[in-house]
């Protein structure tokens, strides 16, 4: 037997299995980083969105959200703002 | 070299992985060791609080007599327990407690007892362990340089990648702002045969997949559990693959350009093939 495998050594159909782990290595952290990312960046854009918004209109910060998501292969950013209807905007400065 | 008086403050280096078993201790004994050998001051220090295991991998486990929380409680002086290697002696051992209290390394007591060995040593290596709890968060929080430990598998990888991401947000470097973690990827447990074979993740693809410069390739071998059992670093075995592709490692580390080693398959021989005996 042993000759025989090292005569003919093993083309392993089925063990070529790094490349399967490669790919889906490549697949789960490409989320796990996006969802990172996402988790450390979100609230700072929120606040600086919320400070960009709030020298023209009056807000709070609970009327702006933002949220990450994916739509098929992209990654999709949904930034909802909120404005009350009765309240008078700020004038903007210039 | 070793000078205590007004010496430039040495580099702290951290071991680490998430994943655990992939070699952290073996590479923090042979690492320090390595760095010890080429006359630089080192300590290596056990941060696995309750698991202590690096004093085994050193050989100096009956000489242990007070360990890092005795030093953080102030009971005992960073002197007292430090225990100068046999063999090396520019190399020291700072054992951890076996104490089940997790939380016992403060992180106050931490930040002084390492600002000391920075003061006295050229290089302070610290044996994180497993996980990303407060012990591996404590363990990467001072370092300069990370060497992480990767086994070509998948779990092993991506707890790396984990990692990575935590040495860049929550180390002390990420909260000053300063310049990032030199972040260094350190593969164990290689077989280049199963990677020929298209059966193991190759050095390519893993240094692909997260992105961070290889230092060094150390081959599955024998010899690791050889020196372990005797408690000898496995880069005092100038034989074995194994410490061989650690001294490589150690070169690379301080600046050296070395070709990676033992990554290619050993051919076999035609008597092996057919007696299945080395």
């Amino acid at each position: 037997m042993r000759i025989l495998d090292f005569l003919f050594p093993k083309r392993s159909a089925s063990g070529a299995t790094a490349a399967i782990a490669k790919e889906r290595l490549q697949l789960v952290l490409a989320h796990e980083r996006a969802s990172r990312e996402s988790a450390e960046v979100l609230p700072l854009m929120k606040r600086e969105l919320l400070s960009v918004i709030a020298k023209y209109v009056a807000i709070k910060e609970d009327m702006i959200q933002l949220k990450l998501g994916r739509d098929g292969s992209a990654s999709v950013l949904r930034i909802n703002v909120e404005f009350d209807g009765g309240r008078k905007p700020k004038r903007a400065r210039v | 070299m070793g000078k205590t008086a007004s010496k430039a403050p040495g580099q702290v280096i951290v071991v680490t992985s998430g994943k655990g078993g992939v070699g952290k201790t073996t590479t923090a004994a042979a690492v320090a060791t390595g760095l010890a050998l080429r006359g630089h001051k080192t300590v290596v220090i056990d941060f696995d609080v309750g698991l202590r295991n690096l004093d085994l991998v050193m050989g100096c486990e009956r000489r242990v007599v007070f360990d890092f929380i005795n030093v953080i409680n102030g009971d005992a002086k960073l002197n007292q327990a430090l225990i100068r290697d046999k063999r090396i002696e520019t190399l020291y051992v700072f054992p951890t407690s076996q104490t089940r209290d997790k939380d016992a390394l403060k992180s106050e007591g931490v930040a002084t007892v390492m600002q000391q060995l920075r003061e006295g040593y050229d290089y302070v290596v610290c044996d994180s362990p497993a996980g990303i709890e407060r012990g591996a968060l404590t363990a990467l929080y001072h370092a300069d340089s990370a060497i992480i430990v990767t086994n070509p598998e998948v779990s092993s990888v991506r707890d790396s990648d984990r990692i990575l991401g935590i040495l860049a947000a929550k180390s002390r470097r990420a909260e000053l702002n300063q310049e990032p973690v030199k972040e260094h990827l350190l593969l164990t447990r290689y077989s280049a045969g199963r990677v020929a074979s298209g059966e193991m993740l190759s050095i390519d693809d893993v240094k692909e997949i997260l992105s961070v410069p290889i230092l060094g390739v150390i081959p599955e071998s024998e010899s690791v559990l050889r020196a372990s059992n005797t408690g000898t670093p496995v880069i005092l075995d100038d034989a074995s693959p194994a410490g061989r592709a650690y001294e490589d490692a150690v070169a690379r580390f301080l600046g050296e350009q070395r070709e990676l080693r033992f990554v290619a398959p050993a051919r076999k021989s035609l008597f092996r093939a057919i007696f299945g005996r080395a």
